[in-house]
């Protein structure tokens, strides 16, 4: 017999798609089962509370969590989230229900041993309830007490070997595509560059001294599957400069019939038969590719790299050799002065270790920001406050045309002094010997 | 119940402290066929919905199975997806970013078995634990934020309208029938938690009613300078309020045409508080892409100003977004994105083929961007 009748959930549990209010009841009742004998560090029936207050929810249509309060590990100030029930005596379950923020690994590969361990420390010492992944990337523990926090950080530190992710204002988990782990398209390798630079800003990450949060995202090529361009502070857009590598056979199997487009992503529908003149040649951006007697070109200069023929060939046309990544800076969602995308700010960067080149731009901008953002102010807000070539001084980045979509269309130039001859000081008696009153 | 101890000693918390040790490293947790291939891969394609092949320059071949996953996940389920994966992929699986499960294996004969396991898996409802799909020219799994089961601002809930939105979507999730991927993404508030500002469909919770504000205890809970400057708009000013007793207390005053609903000052004053069962909504929102393939990342455009949270399975907001996804796979061309198909027919066209009404709402009036949003030409379509 369930704890809290919940007649709007249930209704969730119809339908082809997994049902988490199903997975919740089903935690639920092995908690209370408890085969296993576990001594559960919070109480038994969260999840049955969980389930009851979230029902409340549904009646009410509002929330009943309050705000978090100052909950944490020592000597951190971000990897967990204070969150409180507002309604404890009915819900006592879940009156404390903080979450922490587990740093993911890269490319969320795992094995089961690993799973199964930390499925058991969270079985143990909290709800049992996780998110396979937040947002930002974390794995999500959620909801615990506060006496739970230290021992939780404790057991992943000294027996998982495993810290904790950032949250507030600080620099946030990072996170990365696929990339060459399983991906022909990935420009360079996205979990080794995540790694080295979440290890070297630490610090940054676990200890908030930033006016607001900070965003690293990896995206391995321009098709942009961690959505970096939309939401980091940094994106990592992998890039080439030379020529898209081209296997004439393969194009022909395609042209012939032979391999299905879009490495078959389009099965579901009969399309007809391939086109390469109305699928690949008339859809490309910068009309740089040509077809004829049986032959691909593509003219490099001209391509701007956006994938898609190589998305509609992959067996082939590959990615050039001379490989690395574009740096874009300033993205963010609308909070507080409308949504940002992400703007050019390194067209090409080689990925090679130690990263000492990325890690320069990294500083520069933090030192920029750091001093002049103002508090809740995101990198790309402060750019749009103090304007792009404010960004290029502080990188040291010479301006380029490829900074722009295009140039400004108003003559407002605020030309600064050492930029023009003779610099403002000007006499004006000299001035009125000439011109007067 | 009683407290054991990790080893952690509280008199003396740094005794032993590990700490800035960061994530586990990528490369433990790869399977066989990964470590040995890693940037090696020549070519993938999609054998059927939810089934990769890799085929890498070593001759090597893996094969994924993709299944949709809640992001809202019990350990249990979790362990079960670890017992599948011992079964069938050596004690290996990971996760996407849109919160679908990969099942991996090293040939071809192991596909079948693993499909037949993750199919036959339901829970007690029915609803199937791991379904197939997810990949190619259909819909993929829901990125999403908490909702009401753990966050303190939002509008709406998301895994409810999630799970009642794919269950609408269920057969372009299984399916690769669109004539492009479609991306759908929900948030509870207009924080985003996650990217739903660059989605084909976006699902945004948004509040409509000004903050409540709790003057008798405002200046105790609050710092005021900090609600203040929360304000986007400057909407909030300080405030000497005389409550009922006749008491005077410090508190803020509202200047409510000015208020945009973002919520950010009650994230900065508890006292402030904007939800609502009637005001609370969801706002749709259409259009967005993060690729750079053909045309530019784009933003979402808000396309409906409000529905309400009708609970359990917010009909019209699923039903909405059902609509525009058939509209879209009938009316698009090959390879062309939901936004892609919206500015090459005009979004007069696409309010009127998605048979949605036009209202001033939808008219951008927020800050200078705004004026760029407005039709400066005579090319418009009747």
């Amino acid at each position: 017999m369930a704890k809290h009748k919940t007649p709007l959930l249930d209704q969730l549990e119809t339908g082809p798609w997994p049902s988490f209010v199903s997975d919740i009841k089903r935690q639920a009742e092995f908690r209370k089962a408890n085969q296993d004998k576990i001594d559960y560090q919070i109480p038994v029936d969260v999840c049955e509370d969980l389930l009851g207050v979230l029902e409340l929810s549904f009646v009410h249509r509002r929330t009943h969590w309050k705000h978090g309060g100052i909950v944490g590990v020592f000597g951190y100030g971000g990897g967990v989230i204070g969150r409180y029930c507002d309604q404890p005596e009915m819900f006592p379950g879940v009156a404390h229900f903080h979450t922490l923020r587990v740093n993911q690994p890269g490319g969320k590969f795992y094995t089961t041993e690993y799973l199964r361990q930390l499925c058991d420390l969270w079985d143990f010492r909290g709800s049992g309830i996780t998110n396979m992944h937040g947002s930002t990337g974390d794995i999500i523990f959620l909801g615990t007490q506060t006496d739970q926090l230290e021992e939780i950080f404790y057991e992943l530190t000294h027996t998982l070997n495993q810290d904790l992710g950032g949250s507030g204002s600080n620099l946030r988990t990072p996170s990365d595509c696929i990339g060459q782990a399983r991906c022909e398209w990935s420009c360079y390798d996205t979990q080794a560059l995540c790694y080295d630079l979440t290890q070297e800003y630490q610090d940054e990450l676990h200890r908030p001294a930033f006016p607001y949060k900070f965003k690293f995202k990896f995206d391995g090529c321009p098709n942009c599957c961690v959505a970096s361009i939309a939401r980091a502070d940094i994106s990592f857009v992998g890039t080439w400069k030379d020529d898209i590598r081209i296997d004439q056979e393969a194009v022909a199997a395609y042209v012939g019939g032979e391999f299905p487009p879009n490495g078959g992503a389009h099965a579901g529908r009969d399309w007809g038969p391939f086109d390469i003149r109305k699928e690949v040649i008339d859809l490309c951006p910068t009309e740089c590719m040509r077809y004829e007697d049986g032959k691909l070109e593509i003219n490099t200069p001209e391509c701007t790299r956006c994938m898609h023929c190589i998305n509609v060939m992959p067996r082939a046309l590959r990615v050039g050799d001379d490989r690395g990544c574009s740096l874009l800076v300033g993205a963010k969602a609308p909070i507080l002065d409308g949504a940002q995308m992400s703007t050019l700010l390194v067209p090409f960067i080689k990925v090679e270790e130690p990263y000492d080149e990325i890690k320069e731009v990294i500083e520069n901008i933090w030192d920029w920001w750091m001093e002049e953002g103002k508090n809740r102010e995101r990198l790309g807000e402060l750019m749009k406050r103090q304007g792009m070539q404010k960004l290029l001084e502080v990188t040291g980045i010479k301006a380029d045309a490829r900074h722009v979509q295009e140039p400004r269309t108003n003559p407002y130039i605020f030309w600064k002094e050492e930029e023009v001859e003779g610099g403002f000081d000007r006499d004006i008696n000299e001035f009125r010997k000439y011109h007067q009153r | 119940m009683a407290f054991v101890s990790s080893g952690y000693n509280p008199d003396k918390p740094m005794e032993d402290r590990i700490t800035d040790i960061g994530p586990r490293k990528y490369d433990e947790f790869y399977p066989p066929v990964i470590k040995k291939n890693k940037g090696k891969w020549l070519y993938h394609e999609i054998l059927e919905p939810g089934v990769l092949v890799h085929v890498s320059e070593t001759g090597d071949e893996v094969y994924t199975v993709r299944a949709g996953g809640c992001r809202l996940m019990s350990v249990e389920h979790i362990r079960e997806i670890c017992e599948i994966a011992d079964k069938h992929c050596d004690g290996h699986v990971r996760f996407t970013t849109r919160n679908n499960i990969e099942f991996m294996v090293d040939s071809k004969d192991k596909v079948e078995p693993l499909k037949q396991d993750l199919l036959s898996r339901k829970q007690e409802g029915g609803c199937y634990k791991f379904p197939i799909g997810g990949t190619g020219a259909g819909v993929t799994n829901i990125v999403h934020t908490q909702g009401w089961i753990h966050c303190h601002t939002p509008a709406t809930d998301a895994s409810g309208p999630v799970k009642a939105t794919m269950d609408v979507l269920f057969d372009d999730f299984t399916d690769m029938r669109l004539p492009a991927q479609l991306r759908v993404s929900l948030a509870c508030c207009l924080n985003m938690c996650g990217a739903v500002h660059c989605s084909d469909i976006a699902i945004l919770g948004y509040h409509r009613k000004v903050p409540m504000l709790d003057h008798e205890y405002l200046d105790k809970m609050c710092e005021i300078p900090l609600a203040i400057a929360a304000c986007p708009t400057a909407a909030i000013k300080p405030a000497k309020v005389e409550l009922e007793d006749g008491t005077k207390v410090k508190s803020v005053a509202l200047n409510v045409p000015r208020c945009m609903f973002c919520g950010n000052c009650y994230t900065m004053c508890p006292a402030m508080p904007i939800v609502d069962d009637v005001g609370d909504c969801i706002v749709i929102m259409a259009g967005g892409k993060v690729s750079n393939r053909i045309s530019a990342p784009k933003f979402s455009k808000v396309v409906v100003a409000y529905f309400p949270n009708e609970v359990p399975r917010w009909d019209q907001t699923t039903a909405c977004v059902k609509k525009m996804v058939d509209v879209y796979a009938k009316e698009a061309r090959k390879y062309e994105r939901l936004g892609e198909w919206a500015e090459r027919i005009g979004w007069e066209r696409f309010f009127e083929k998605c048979e949605l009404e036009f209202t001033h709402h939808l008219i951008d009036d927020f800050r200078d961007p705004a004026y760029f949003t407005w039709r400066q030409t005579t090319q418009f379509k009747f």
